[in-house]
């Protein structure tokens, strides 16, 4: 089966600290890490793998820096690893961004599976697989957290709703998108480290996608940030001093008369 | 400091620690409460490849020697010494077969062994032979084309876990020490079975339990060498193996200090953090010391192995013995910087102060390990005058 | 394309810097630099003092989509013919977005067996209902779901339409908003009209919740959101309130590549954490699994359910499915009470829209009091007994 895993470069958001004075973010340090989720797509690719056989690419769009995801994935054991990064890309919302990676999936030459995390951290759309689906024209299922049946047809997958799960057949080619329930990443290996290291990770334009400049990135965007601002302070922030018991006494009293909880009978 | 690590050494080292950090770690307290073995610990660390460290790369390994392996030991010691002892202990199996196996032997059991598929396993000790290895009881008997291997083994780390086990029997008790033969015995060959496992005082992430052999039927092309070599294999490996142990010892050691220092800056008395103690600083002070002098010949031993050098045992033994007393040390201190906090099973340090305790007696105990040195200094001091 | 920078206006105060979400700007010889990390989003260019900085216009192909849209919908989203809460929510925030624009507000609902559902949306504020009512869309496959939504979308051409951002509608309305060529912005909790323009304001928390932004989709339409449950007000229920029942048929060839061969409902406190009026979430701070028991009887106590953070359930004391945060569920309860949480920014973000929180904590400066309405600093074993026996006597049964 050939797969390509579509995995994203985000800063390590797990290890950010709020400026306690400031309530902003410190960002010194901060490391660029691949996206979380994209490690259970990845995790989920070399599983199928490990059952069927096949190969796996790992696609990324990003600054040229986010070849070092492409690398990373290498350390996991995909096989092969495509970035696009453009000038022109930059600023791309979540439509922008699956016009480019519907665009370079297109020209892999028999692609069955497409997996992708279920969100990215940073920006939290869950959008961008189910985008690439529809571009593509290729059925979806999404937030899979297990497989029940692997072949190179189809796969029967298990998917996560908010009261429970739903079992689904996709037949293949298609795409999924996957939580964490699907398995523990593995760690990279060292074999994998190792061809990482020399690993020269092919890039693509706009250009060689075949995508004009207005069709990507800012311009190619429906979506536009027009203001940023810092979360308002929800109502009003207060300690309750004194001893613990007391305090506990107090919260509840407090809850009670703000009808926020009700005794009830 | 700095030991000027080659790059794939310095990979070894990160990935051993993530690895430490992510799957270790968070699941440490509870192998040790419920003793079980870390079957998902260890499939993770094949996937990552460090069951391939010492493996040659002609048999799909990595071909790295002594101070590869001590690097992973050490990280993965830094978190769980029971994690670390299943892991080395099958490095501690598959050396008689890297030393001593035929061609035949090294292809057939080394890949398994790389890949983790298999673990491996050393089996020497009896329950009436434990220092003193040239009293073992346990005989293999030629019949035809096969061995038939009677006796049991005790306290074998990785036993029920391993497919693989090197078992080291009397073939000609009429020759002493030069009557043992070393074998390759797999899980599953007819008369072989593991009895119960050990309830122990730490390391109890790892597997140790009883092998029994009753009529064990052996092909003859399982033996490792030659007939009689078996104190050799097991010297030879054991010399190579022991720095292993000075690496855990380092690893847990720095664990506990890890462990103790963070505490001592958090925890106040009198208003202010234990570390501004003087009485506390220099204990943490001691400890960092020690271990590192003990890092540092744990690698520099390392080295010496790796570079070929023949006269090993002396080294090998001192690489063993210094950190492992080092570690006792460290880990009773860190308990004693924690005080009350210390003694309860919440925190790490008791789990690592139980386990410091086996690297004083396993793969011989100190004072063996003294009596090897003492020997050679008197072999190197005679040929001196 | 990047803000400019006038260099001889600019000072190298270095707020730009500051106040860039994105580490686009940066100092450079004492003046504002900037690269690709830009996105036009203009906040160096409010906070300039001398106003050296401006955000150019993007060129963008010419959508006329915009004249003629007209209309506020929702997505009804419905499964085993149970309507989830978000749908009254967005039914409630749709009406006063469609009351502003001056609009009818619509609602797609697409199922099988939808008998009375049509009712229930006009009581809750719909003028006219979209039905699909068909056994191919029993069970949700996105693929035959996005054809006739997007159909019934192209054909009467709305201007605005919003969905939940529940687990069925970030499924499905992504690919939705791909088929009709437009923009979606994702889990607002925020939506307001500027009516000078008729654009919809969707504001979401981007960035682990650290920041708000406020997004827009100029051109094309509709102008789609998915919007997070409980964020939205209800609007008053209407008892035999009419409206107008348009039916959708699907056409022949309208068929599911994918295929629902089950489903599994699990009736476990856990899957109700994004439903849940009140969350007692433990930390590490519990200091052992046991923790949890009291965790437990707050939240029994509360008529709530149990949540936790990543260390803990990283640390094997309760398992995933009550885990809040980034990596978890996203939980906005009327009250969220925690225990023994430090607030890692990937746990925060998983619940700061909560209405209420209580923190206690012994650590004075961990950043959930930075967040708490509420803050405690104690140790939660001597805390939390206080509170489930002032309870227990306000609820008359004695201490």
């Amino acid at each position: 089966m050939n797969i390509v895993v579509c995995i994203k470069q985000v800063p390590d958001t797990a290890h950010v600290r709020l400026d306690p004075e400031t309530h902003t973010l410190k960002r010194e340090g901060v490391k660029s890490i691949i996206n979380p989720f994209d490690l259970f797509a990845l995790e989920a690719a070399l599983r199928i793998r490990e059952q069927v056989g096949g190969s796996i690419i790992a696609l990324s769009m990003g600054p040229p820096q986010a070849a070092e995801v492409i690398k990373e994935a290498i350390g996991y054991g995909v096989d092969e690893g495509l970035l696009l990064s453009d000038r022109a890309f930059a600023g791309a919302d979540t439509w922008a961004t699956t016009a480019a990676l519907a665009a370079a999936i297109g020209q892999i030459k028999g692609v069955d599976l497409i997996v992708c995390g279920k969100q990215a951290v940073d920006g939290d759309t869950a959008q961008v697989g189910p985008g690439i689906a529809q571009r593509l024209g290729r059925p979806q299922v999404a937030f899979v957290k297990a497989f029940r049946e692997v072949s190179d047809q189809r796969l029967v997958v298990e998917r996560q709703m908010d009261d429970g799960f739903d079992v689904v057949a996709l037949p293949l080619p298609g795409l999924i998108t996957v939580v964490r329930e699907v398995g523990e990443p593995r760690p990279p290996s060292l074999k994998g480290k190792m061809r990482a290291k020399k690993y020269q990770v092919p890039v693509k334009g706009a250009a060689e996608l075949g995508l004009a400049p207005e069709q990507v990135g800012l311009a190619g965007s429906y979506t536009q940030v027009v203001k940023v601002f810092a979360p308002q302070a929800a109502g009003e922030r207060r300690r309750l001093e004194g001893p613990p018991q007391q305090a506990g006494t107090q919260v509840v009293d407090l809850l009670v008369d703000n009808q926020i909880i009700m005794l009830g009978s | 400091m700095d030991y000027f690590f080659s790059e794939e050494q310095v990979m070894i080292r990160d990935l051993c620690r993530q690895i430490a950090e992510e799957r270790i770690k968070p699941v440490r307290a509870e192998l040790d409460e419920k003793e079980q073995f870390p079957s998902e610990i260890m499939k993770a660390l094949a996937q990552a490849d460090l069951f391939q460290i010492i493996i040659p790369e002609q048999y799909g390994g990595l071909g790295g020697g002594c101070l590869e392996n001590c690097i992973a030991v050490e990280e993965l010691s830094r978190a769980c010494c029971g994690v670390s002892t299943s892991y080395a202990a099958s490095f501690l199996g598959a050396y008689p077969i890297l030393l001593f196996g035929s061609e035949e032997q090294k292809e057939k059991y080394l890949p398994l062994i790389g890949s983790g598929e298999q673990y491996c396993a050393f089996a020497l000790t009896e329950s009436a032979s434990g220092s003193d290895a040239g009293s073992i009881q346990t005989e293999a008997r030629r019949d035809g084309d096969s061995y038939v291997l009677s006796g049991s083994k005790q306290w074998i780390t990785n036993g029920g876990q391993a497919g693989i086990y090197t078992v080291v029997a009397i073939t000609d008790r009429s020759k002493g020490a030069r009557g043992a033969t070393a074998f390759i015995v797999e899980a599953g060959d007819p008369g072989f079975t593991v009895g119960k496992k050990e309830r122990k005082l730490g390391i109890r992430a790892s597997a140790t339990a009883e092998l029994i052999f009753s009529d064990c039927r052996i092909p003859a092309d399982r033996v490792l060498g030659k007939e009689g070599l078996g104190f050799v294999v097991a010297m030879r490996t054991f010399d190579k193996s022991r720095p292993g142990v000075g690496a855990q010892a380092v690893g847990l050691a720095q664990g506990a200090l890890d462990e103790a220092a963070a505490f001592a800056r958090v925890r106040k008395q009198f208003g202010k953090p234990i570390i501004t103690f003087q009485a506390v600083a220099h204990m943490l002070a001691d400890m960092a010391t020690e271990i590192e002098a003990a890092r540092a010949l744990v690698y520099a031993t390392a080295r010496f192995i790796d570079s070929g050098a023949k006269d090993i045992s002396k080294v090998s033994a001192m690489a063993k013995v210094f950190p492992s007393d080092v570690a006792m040390r460290a880990t009773t201190n860190a308990v004693q910087v924690f005080g009350g906090h210390g003694y309860m099973r919440e925190y790490p340090v008791e789990k690592m102060m139980r386990d410091a305790k086996i690297l004083q007696i396993y793969e011989g105990t100190n004072q063996i390990q003294r009596n090897v040195i003492g020997q050679e200094l008197n072999k190197e001091y005679g040929r001196s005058q | 394309m990047v803000v400019i920078i006038d260099q001889e206006l600019c000072t190298g105060c270095g707020e730009c810097v500051e106040a860039c979400p994105f580490e686009a700007l940066s100092l450079e010889n004492d003046k504002a630099q900037v690269n690709d990390a830009c996105t036009l989003c203009g906040a160096c260019a409010d906070i300039c003092p001398t106003g050296a900085i401006t955000v150019p216009e993007v060129e963008r192909a010419a959508d006329d989509r915009a004249a003629g849209a007209q209309g506020v919908w929702v997505f009804a989203e419905q499964r085993q013919g149970v309507m989830p809460e978000v749908v009254a929510e967005l039914l409630g925030q749709g009406r006063r977005l469609a009351d502003e624009l001056g609009v009818e507000l619509g609602a797609v609902l697409l199922g099988h067996g939808l008998d009375g559902k049509a009712g229930e949306l006009f009581a809750l504020g719909a003028d006219v209902v979209y039905m699909a009512d068909d056994e191919r869309l029993a069970a949700l496959n996105d693929d035959i779901y996005t054809q006739v939504l997007a159909r019934v979308i192209n054909e009467h051409r709305p201007e605005v339409l919003l969905a939940g951002a529940t687990s069925l509608g970030r499924s499905l309305i992504p690919r939705v908003a791909t088929a009709v060529a437009t923009g979606l912005t994702a889990d607002c909790t925020g939506l307001a009209i500027d009516p000078e323009k008729r654009l919809l304001l969707q504001t979401r928390p981007a960035f682990g919740g650290n920041i708000m932004a406020t997004i827009i989709c100029p051109q094309a339409r509709p102008q789609m959101a998915t919007v997070r449950p409980r964020v939205m007000k209800q609007g008053p229920r209407q008892e035999g309130r009419q409206g107008r029942l348009v039916q959708v048929a699907l056409n022949a060839g309208d068929q599911a590549r994918t295929q629902v061969l089950e489903v599994v409902q699990e009736l476990e406190e856990q899957v109700n954490l994004t439903g849940a009026e009140v969350v007692v979430t433990g930390g590490r701070g519990l200091g052992g699994p046991e923790g949890f028991e009291l965790v437990r009887k707050l939240a029994t106590a509360l008529g709530g359910v149990v949540g936790a953070t990543r260390g803990t359930v990283d640390a094997g004391w309760i398992g995933h499915a009550h885990q809040v945060g980034q990596t978890g569920r996203t939980v906005s309860p009327k009250l969220y009470v925690a225990l023994g949480v430090s607030g890692a920014v990937q746990h925060m973000v998983g619940m700061q829209s909560s209405d209420n929180i209580v923190a206690v904590n012994t650590d004075p400066n961990a950043p959930i009091f930075s967040i708490a309405h509420y803050g405690i600093v104690g140790d939660l074993y001597e805390v939390v007994p206080a509170m489930l026996d002032r309870l227990a006597e306000l609820r008359g049964q004695g201490a």
